[in-house]
């Protein structure tokens, strides 16, 4: 289990280092402009080279990364904070006008193309790190309500949950005390998922300029300043677009892990 | 056998044949319609200026003003009546002959009450535009101006007809070599030769502009030959690329596009003088030009083009010296330093200097909040709002240092003395006494650090290395095409 878990958990703790630690120290100073050192290739000084400004890549990579793990963790966090209240609700009252009015409103927001809609907010309310994070995060919501109701739809009609019924306990306890504990496993693989296409979603607004605004770094941003320099010095988009893969990469591959080792089962029929 | 030697035909034919006619040059931004007369936009100029429109007087290549649909002209001995002679046997695109009427027309529409001529102090001291006879018109100014014949080579002072005036915005008729045959909104506009053009006849037969904004699509576009060359490349980077590449030429220019950090004049903190000039110190012009332009760009001290013989080099009186520029700020009240936004507009100048000048201001104290706003924003925001504190743009407008002698433009400086010399220098016509009243203006805004003098926007060309004859330098914004050709 533990085999299966690691590469992905060892690539997205890298991560959450590098921008933990960009909170105490960076290589360089982010916003340390050098002219006459930009686009220099790797090396001993500059691990992963100087932008066109002459700043250091790994440090602005790092800080970076705080951006993007932030944004996505918050979306997430909206979403969860949200969807699964909103979705034990549905679950609860299944067939009533409360699920019917829950998971319209849901299918109303599925419908709109979420990038779309969030550089519609963005462009409305002014870019920002915050209004991306809002964006993200209420395309978040029916995602979550829709996973919840689902698995707690078939955990209402399991004998456990009749007999908590049987023994007086209110939709509402029974919904937090037997039907959450129960859905928690799948919420945190979605969860990693959702975190990953945070950050890419993140990336894509700041890349087209409606993210954290300068001089704050963001990985999308860094690809977007960089993107006439290809032929010059091709590090400089190479970089941040690495640190893209790798993050989303390492998020998945510890979302599939996660299923794995959390799926009742899977954990059978493996054994 | 028979169709062997058709090939080898083909083949021998073909050299002959390659000798192009047709051009498809790139810009950056695409006209908002195509009537010089009614907008602002320096992107109508560009297609058309010299090309379908053209003026009484016209720019040359090198900025000096010379004569185009006016043959000659007389000026009285006050200075006040000019008695311009025609060009004879000019006709509009529409077949319709040029005559006095129209120059009337054009002049009296330009300068109406309800006209919307973007540039209407440019007519303002015309008091009567009179047909003497269809070749012959005479303007009566209500005092001498010593720029007028200049003021008419302006885009804005083309010459339109009556009769198409109503579709100008969509399918202008003029009198140019080129006329207008299609605009492909979001892609092209395409002119073909005018046969019955009363200059030369130009070289090509048709041209396309093409508008490029992105700079990585303007990139890929000259690498793949996809366009015959770029006036104003976008991107300064990629500038080295080409010049090594031996299928290109550079053609490096000058523009009128002084390049300012422009403070809102009407607003705290830059309201008081020693502050704008705690920031004119702030600054690292070369950093700014290495940064943003990769080098290309001269260094100003004062809103005026380096390569007029009146420009005065005034950098010296903002050095870079980050400690004069905290004392100063000490002095004015303002120790802890302080807050500001910076809107910046799109192209890289402003994008990536204002990233650099942020930086430099953080250096000596002031945090600046940056915000990133597209064309029609920054118009509507700064521009017409007046609703900024710093902002990066290029004037690119020739001799327009009057812009400071008017109180509500959106930097807002309001100084009687400036506005008094400017009066001063419209009535004077001495080439020697406009010198010195030049000079000094040029070193009493400098003086006042009115906005923070960044540099001289430079102008590179891209172009295919057999092409000859396009503007190196862009005097006016425009791409007249009459005198480019194809090398043999």
């Amino acid at each position: 289990m533990i085999r299966r878990l690691a590469p992905g958990a060892a690539l997205s703790l890298v991560f959450v280092v590098a921008a933990l630690l960009s909170y105490l120290w960076t290589p360089y100073a982010v916003d340390g402009m050098a002219i006459a050192d930009r686009l220099k290739a790797p090396s001993g000084a500059h691990l992963l080279g100087t932008d066109h400004f002459g700043r250091d890549i790994l440090s602005m990579l790092m800080v970076g990364a705080r951006t993007s793990l932030a944004v996505a963790l918050v979306a997430v966090g909206i979403g969860m904070g949200l969807g699964v209240p909103l979705g034990l609700a549905a679950a609860a009252r299944h067939g009533g006008w409360l699920d019917e009015v829950i998971m319209r409103g849901n299918d109303l927001v599925f419908a709109f193309p979420s990038l779309v809609i969030a550089i519609l907010i963005t462009a409305i309310a002014g870019p920002s790190a915050l209004n991306a994070i809002i964006a993200i995060g209420i395309f978040n919501v029916p995602v979550f309500a829709r996973l919840t109701r689902g698995a707690a739809l078939a955990l209402w009609a399991r004998e456990f949950i009749m007999a908590a019924r049987v023994a007086g306990k209110g939709r509402v306890r029974i919904s937090v005390e037997h039907i959450l504990p129960n859905v928690t496993n799948l919420l945190i693989v979605q969860g990693t998922i959702q975190f990953s296409l945070g950050i890419l979603a993140e990336a894509g607004l700041s890349y087209v300029g409606l993210g954290a605004q300068p001089p704050v770094p963001s990985w999308g941003r860094m690809l977007a300043d960089a993107q006439t320099m290809v032929a010059l010095a091709p590090h400089v988009a190479l970089m941040p677009g690495l640190a893209i893969v790798f993050s989303v990469l390492g998020l998945n591959l510890l979302g599939d892990g996660l299923r794995d080792a959390l799926d009742p089962k899977l954990r059978e029929v493996r054994a | 056998m028979f169709r062997r030697t058709l090939t080898a035909l083909a083949f021998v034919a073909t050299p002959a044949l390659a000798q192009q006619s047709d051009l498809t040059l790139a810009i950056q931004l695409e006209p908002p319609h195509l009537d010089p007369t009614s907008a602002a936009a320096g992107a109508i100029d560009s297609v058309l200026y010299s090309n379908v429109f053209e003026g009484l007087t016209r720019f040359a290549a090198d900025g000096s003003v010379e004569p185009a649909l006016a043959e000659s002209w007389e000026i009285s001995e006050d200075g006040t009546t000019y008695t311009f002679t025609l060009r004879e046997g000019v006709r509009f695109h529409d077949g319709s002959a040029f005559d006095a009427e129209d120059v009337k027309f054009s002049l009296d529409r330009a300068r109406a009450e309800d006209s919307v001529n973007a540039q209407k102090a440019l007519f303002e001291g015309i008091s009567e535009v009179s047909v003497v006879d269809p070749a012959t018109v005479e303007i009566t100014l209500a005092q001498p101006d010593g720029s007028f014949l200049f003021n008419l080579a302006w885009g804005d002072a083309v010459i339109v007809a009556p009769e198409t005036i109503e579709g100008i915005k969509q399918s202008p008729v003029g009198t140019g070599p080129f006329a207008f045959s299609e605009w492909v909104q979001g892609d092209r506009v395409e002119l073909t030769r005018y046969a019955d053009y009363w200059g030369p006849a130009p070289a090509l037969e048709a041209a396309t502009f093409k508008f490029i904004s992105d700079p990585t699509a303007a990139f890929a576009a000259m690498m793949a030959q996809d366009i015959d060359a770029f006036a104003g490349f976008p991107a300064p980077e990629n500038i080295a690329q080409f010049e090594v590449d031996p299928r290109f030429q550079v053609l490096m220019g000058s523009t009128e596009g002084e390049t300012i950090l422009a403070m809102n004049n009407g607003q705290e903190p830059f309201d008081d003088p020693a502050v704008r000039e705690a920031v004119a110190h702030a600054i690292d012009r070369q950093a700014i030009i290495d940064g943003a332009m990769f080098g290309q760009g001269t260094p100003i001290g004062t809103h005026f083009a380096p390569h007029h013989p009146d420009y005065v080099d005034l950098t010296d009186l903002s050095p870079h010296d980050p400690e004069v520029a905290r004392q100063m700020l000490a002095d004015a009240g303002y120790g802890e330093g302080f807050s500001t936004t910076l809107k910046l507009p799109p192209p890289s100048y402003a994008r990536r200097g204002g990233e650099i000048i942020a930086a430099q201001l953080r250096e000596v104290g002031i945090e600046t909040e940056i915000t990133n706003l597209e064309w029609a924003q920054w118009l509507e925001e700064v521009f017409r709002g007046k609703d900024y504190g710093l902002t990066i743009v290029s004037h690119t407008e020739p001799m327009d240092i009057g812009i400071y002698a008017r109180p509500d433009y959106y930097f807002q400086y309001d100084n009687p003395d400036f506005q008094a010399l400017m009066t001063e220098l419209t009535g004077t016509t001495d080439a020697g006494d406009r010198s010195d009243l030049l000079a000094e203006a040029q070193r009493m805004i400098a003086e006042d650090h009115v906005n923070g003098y960044l540099f001289q926007l430079a102008f590179p060309t891209v172009a295919d290395a057999r092409l000859k004859g396009l503007w190196q330098n862009q005097p006016t914004q425009a791409n007249p095409l009459a005198g480019v050709s194809w090398a043999e």
